[in-house]
């Protein structure tokens, strides 16, 4: 039996019940309102930023739900052009900068960082909060656009439409873009900084967790690429509220200048919603499979491959526009080039599981369909990468389908599992295992119901961003929609279990999954201070076995990776 | 190879790139579906046999897999992903640029129409005939946000950008009509952006073309004002009054009376419209009388398009009153129809049935 | 606060000494400084997304004036080079004072010249802004405000113009949060004398200040040198 579970509540005691003389858990120490907003605590902000990346992801959701719904017809019979346009903006801007980006570093990373290397909390506990604070208000600066009634530029707001010809609330709407930015520099300057500092002693850096590994490459993004993108915010609200000249053809300006601008941070964007999932599946898929990584020298150097080769890929956004054909072929060539680091990584994970013991916990399932959509996603950018497809499908929905593949098939389906993986250590409580497999799975076969057709839609011709469409696409659009029905209540039902959970679950005991890894070497949920004592690293991560063997039968871990002193 | 996706999945190809784009894109697809197998294959494999508690044989790695295997897959991967790289490069290196003697058509879109413009004038909204097997060059701009003239057939798609041309050419395989979309989100009926690039056969094109009236662009309009309100009467090379020769003085700086210099362009000139005694060119005397009120604000652009036609640079006379049959005008700045002038108000109506008339 | 696993003394600077800093297991002074290479640390990382930010907005200028070298060089001729040549004197001299005091500040000897220097730093930013002030007031009368009723007739001159209003601008906004940061030490220093010197704060600012300094030393070139030989 792999997994220690109590096989009923009243087995177990709630620790704060017993007079140990232990320090109680974080989620106890101070119980009040006042006490959450300003705790410096690393562990109860990640809980602030679920519960905002949360209200996020069902708000965009909501969107999106608008959108598929009226896409059922090729007739505008739901909303009209002006609305749908404010829909899909809405939906861009929120699961881009509200959900996406922060998610899996603010939440699992803020939790988890100081845990996984056997710190007390990040270097600079005071800037988390202010992080959090930024980013809520940043979203709220956002809804204030919303309630002003919306945004139609599309989450790439380009000029000169949104500076000199859209009537709608851009400028208030981009700036609330622009103070979350600074939410997420915040984090990057304190996760390089912890990751850097405050490692527990033996903990060398290539004896780090690989999720570790990609909060820090992750992080580096963050504080390299926000600023261009702080930048390009401003020139915009610069043209259109102060009417300086900026991009303005008339003067002389050029409005491809913002294209390349707004990509060069968005690029890196998209491996900041790639990366962090990647290290969760690293996480997962060991302790599930019994295993060590495979090759996780290599795994580390294809994080950081991607972070930097990432940076110099942006101009395959704009092979349409004009640019030279040097250019593109470069461009082309990067593009290409940045999808090597990622298949390996696909590769380490599928050798991971060789001569292992593999499990099908829940978090587990999550994974593997990761492993099956970013595939197909990854291969996918191939296509777009190819200057001659990528012509003839830009601004389609193939383009659609591709990036929804990685972000939602592989990035949300990350998110899940690392949810339910950490769900013990976050709450203390396991969620109903069963209800957890169905989800995981409807998931995979919504997800694929409703983005696969767009592939085929995309291919034959279907612009993006169209409210009404030519009616041969509609069979296309029909199988997508239903999909999404799928899709959301697949998210709904991890929203209802894992509530019921916190209340009626199963208490959880220090290391439910027995997994390596300083985390579990904690009680769940973890003290204030983290750590009962100080950690010290004797060994490499995830040894799950010996070296240079494999896991005979399904054995419990090998005590060695860190102990208490 | 197009027989291995069937008819359903893929727009008609109708053009000699289609066929190129359709080639890679099935090959793409039949690599990424044999990577998928692969990795999906693997993953399944792995996990049914190696499953908790089965009794599979779990000794120590195979010597094989070491550091020196994942040099050698990461190779072998780069050396795959660099290959499609190669392939899809030379397919685009070999169409990026149009054939001499491609037929020219100006593309100018606008929330939330397109306008087109063949070389002898044939203007349409919102449609293009071409005729099939013979190289079309498309150059195109926008007059207001950036548009994506999009023809699924041809899979061509070229951004339309303002105040800058962009091009793109195709030729066209199959007669028919196909569909043109805009794919740059421009704007409230950006979805309705919509049109139809009709092909036709050689003979059938050349009868619709001539059915077609030759269309009274900018300057040609400007032409004939500089006859009809009387400009040509000083400005005309034979004139017996000294006035400027209007001739390739679009955007050169002139010497202005009392010292200062000005610069040609479309301000100076709507200026030496309605005030000619503010800013008289040195050597000349201030006798030109004024058309407050006496022309438009359309027509001001107009003669200002047309003396933007009579070329920058090298002067070249021209004799008012004849006009060419293309709208390439000599010495005009190639990269760009007259009528295309940024700001310049350009009929939405398509010109009217029947012979021109002309001065 | 302090990590009851480890036992402390009466604490010489014991306020500056955070979480998680304190539960590292080191003795006062080296969990101090350790904390303090910490802030250091973080401020760099920082600076280094602002290199991004004005690297960005140096990158827009560039593509601009390589596409209008002509209206650039005519357009900069119009700043006022006798205000900016006064500024950039200022802001090296307060580059000066801000090394100066962020030397003093690890010696607690030297507090006094720590205060003096950062008033000297907080004063000559505040010199600077006022000169701008003035400048700004000049371009305005001079109808060099982008817009209608534009000084110079090409329309990219325009786009020079708005490139100026919008750095200065920004420049400004930077200058002035680094003068409140300095303000707010020299409030520390009077009010809690005891708490300026090893104070990491010090040095954090200090560095912020540097490289608001820098980020001028590439504006000047830019936006005053254009078209100007000589």
């Amino acid at each position: 039996m792999s997994t220690r579970v109590a096989e009923s509540p009243a087995s177990l005691a709630d620790p704060d019940e017993l007079a140990l003389g232990l320090p109680e858990s974080y989620l106890s120490a101070g119980g009040t309102l006042g006490s959450w907003l300003t705790s410096t605590d690393h562990k109860r902000i990640a809980i602030l930023y679920a519960l905002s990346v949360t209200l996020f992801f069902f708000i965009g959701g909501a969107a999106a739900t608008l959108v598929r719904l009226e896409l059922f017809t090729p007739q505008a019979d739901l909303v009209g052009a002006d609305t749908y346009n404010k829909l899909f903006t809405l939906h861009g801007v929120i699961m881009v900068w509200f959900f996406l980006i922060p998610s899996i570093p603010t939440t699992f990373g803020n939790f988890l960082l100081p845990l996984m290397i056997g710190a007390r909390d990040l270097a600079f506990p005071k800037l988390n909060l202010a992080s959090w604070y930024l980013n809520v208000i940043g979203g709220l600066i956002t809804a204030t656009a919303v309630l002003a009634g919306g945004i139609d530029t599309g989450w790439t707001f380009y000029v000169p439409y949104s500076t000199t010809f859209s009537n709608t609330a851009v400028t208030i709407g981009v700036l609330g873009v622009f103070v979350s930015g600074f939410s997420t520099i915040a984090t990057g300057v304190n996760f390089i900084a912890t990751t850097h500092l405050l490692r527990a002693p033996g903990m060398t850096w290539f004896r780090l967790p690989l999720f570790v590994w990609a909060m820090y490459t992750t992080s580096i993004i963050f504080v390299l690429a926000t600023p261009v993108l702080a930048l390009t915010i401003i020139l915009v609200v610069a043209e259109r509220s102060l009417g300086l000249p900026i991009f303005d053809p008339a003067k002389g300006g050029d409005p491809i200048l913002f294209q390349h601008l707004f990509w060069f941070f968005s690029h890196p964007a998209v491996y900041i919603m790639l990366l962090p999932g990647m290290g969760i599946v690293s996480e997962v898929i060991t302790c599930f499979a019994r295993r060590r990584i495979f090759g996780y020298d290599f795994m580390v150097y294809a994080l950081v491959a991607i972070a930097v080769i990432g940076f110099f890929t942006w101009g395959h956004h704009m092979f349409t526009s004009g640019m030279s054909p040097y250019a593109a072929l470069i461009f082309s060539f990067l593009s290409f080039v940045v999808a090597v680091p990622s298949a390996i990584k696909v590769f380490n994970w599928t050798a991971t599981l060789y001569r292992g013991q593999v499990g099908f916990e829940s978090p587990m399932l999550y994974v593997l369909g990761y492993i099956g959509l970013f595939t197909v996603g990854g291969l996918t950018g191939l296509f777009l990468a190819s200057i001659p497809i990528d012509v003839h499908v830009q601004d389609t929905y193939f383009v659609v389908a591709h990036f929804h593949y990685i972000m939602v098939g592989a990035t949300v389906s990350a998110y899940f599992a690392g949810l339910h993986f950490w769900w013990p250590k976050f709450t203390g409580r396991m969620y109903p295992e069963t209800w957890a497999k169905f989800a995981a799975v409807l998931m995979f076969f919504g997800f694929n119901l409703t983005f696969f057709p767009q592939f085929i839609a995309g291919y034959l011709g279907m612009p993006r961003r169209y409210h009404v469409y030519p009616p041969e696409f509609q069979v296309w659009n029909v199988l997508s929609s239903s999909g999404a029905a799928v899709l959301a209540a697949a998210y709904l039902m991890p929203l209802g279990y894992l509530t019921w959970s916190l209340f009626f679950g199963a208490r959880a005991v220090n290391d439910p999954w027995n997994a390596s890894g300083l985390e579990w070497r904690t009680t769940s949920p973890p003290p204030r201070v983290n750590f009962f004592g100080r950690p010290a690293v004797l060994a490499k991560p995830y040894n799950y076995h010996p070296e240079g063997a494999a896991p005979l039968h399904d054995e419990p871990r090998i005590p060695s990776q860190g102990s208490l002193t | 190879m197009g027989s291995l996706m069937p008819a359903w999945l893929m727009p008609v190809a109708a053009s000699t790139h289609a066929a190129k784009v359709d080639r890679i894109f099935i090959g793409l697809t039949l690599v990424s579906a044999a990577i998928v197998l692969l990795v999906v294959g693997f993953v399944v494999t792995f996990a049914i046999r190696f499953r908790r508690g089965s009794k599979a044989d779990r000794g120590p790695l195979p010597e094989v897999v070491s550091r020196e295997f994942e040099i050698g897959w990461t190779a072998a991967t780069l050396f795959v992903f660099v290959f499609i790289f190669w392939w899809a490069a030379s397919a685009e290196i070999g169409a990026f640029s149009p054939p001499k003697d491609a037929l020219e058509v100006h593309v100018v879109g606008k929330q939330w129409m397109w306008k087109t413009q063949a070389s002898n004038g044939a203007r349409e909204i919102n449609e293009l005939h071409v005729p099939v097997g013979v190289p079309v060059r498309l150059v195109l701009t926008s007059q207001d946000v950036i548009h994506s003239f999009y023809i699924p057939a041809f899979r061509l798609k070229r951004d339309a950008v303002p105040d800058q041309t962009t091009e793109a050419w195709f030729q066209a395989t199959k007669t028919g009509t196909f569909q043109l979309m805009c794919t740059e989100y421009c704007g409230t009926d950006h979805a309705r952006m919509l049109g139809r690039v009709i092909v036709m056969e050689p003979q059938d094109y050349a009868a619709w073309l001539s059915a077609q009236p030759e269309g009274d662009d900018l300057a040609h309009q400007g032409e004939r004002l500089f006859s009809e309100k009387g400009c040509s009467g000083c400005h005309a090379p034979g004139s017996t009054v000294h006035a400027p020769n209007l001739a390739g003085i679009w955007g050169q700086a002139v010497q202005l009376d009392g010292g200062k210099r000005a610069t040609v362009d479309a301000a100076y000139v709507r200026d030496s419209i309605l005030q000619p005694k503010r800013d008289v060119v040195a050597g000349y005397a201030p006798v030109m009388p004024s058309y407050e009120g006496l022309l438009s604000d359309g027509e001001i652009q107009e003669l200002t398009a047309y003396i933007r036609s009579l070329g920058a640079g090298p002067r070249e006379v021209r004799t008012p009153g004849v006009p060419p049959l293309s709208s390439r005008v000599p010495g005009a700045q190639s990269e760009r129809s007259p009528a295309m002038v940024p700001g310049a108000p350009v009929a939405d109506t398509p010109s009217p049935a029947g012979p021109v008339v002309r001065p | 606060m302090t990590d009851p696993a480890i036992a402390t003394e009466a604490p010489l600077h014991a306020e500056f000494l955070r979480e998680p800093w304190d539960g590292l297991g080191l003795p006062q002074e080296e969990a101090l400084s350790y904390q303090r290479f910490g802030a250091t640390f973080g401020i760099w990382i920082f600076i280094a997304s602002e290199v991004l930010f004005f690297g960005a907005l140096f990158l827009f200028y560039a593509a601009v004036r390589a596409e209008h070298a002509e209206a650039f060089a005519t357009a900069a001729r119009e700043t006022n080079i006798v205000y900016d040549t006064l500024n950039t004197a200022i802001l090296l001299t307060s580059g000066l004072s801000a090394a100066a005091a962020s030397l003093a500040s690890e010696h607690v000897p030297l507090r006094r010249l720590t205060q003096w220097c950062l008033l000297a730093t907080a004063t000559l930013g505040l010199a600077f802004l006022a000169v701008k002030g003035m400048e700004y007031r000049d371009d305005i009368a001079e109808h060099l405000v982008p817009g209608r009723g534009f000084k110079l007739p090409e329309p990219s001159a325009q786009l020079f113009f708005g490139f100026y209003w919008l750095s200065t601008g920004i420049h400004g906004v930077h200058l002035t949060v680094g003068i409140g940061l300095v303000a707010r030490l020299i409030w520390i220093g009077w009010r809690h004398p005891e708490r300026l010197p090893g104070n990491p704060q010090v040095e954090v600012t200090m560095l912020y200040w540097g490289f608001v300094d820098m980020v001028w030393l590439f504006l000047y070139p830019a936006l005053y040198l254009v078209g100007r030989p000589g």
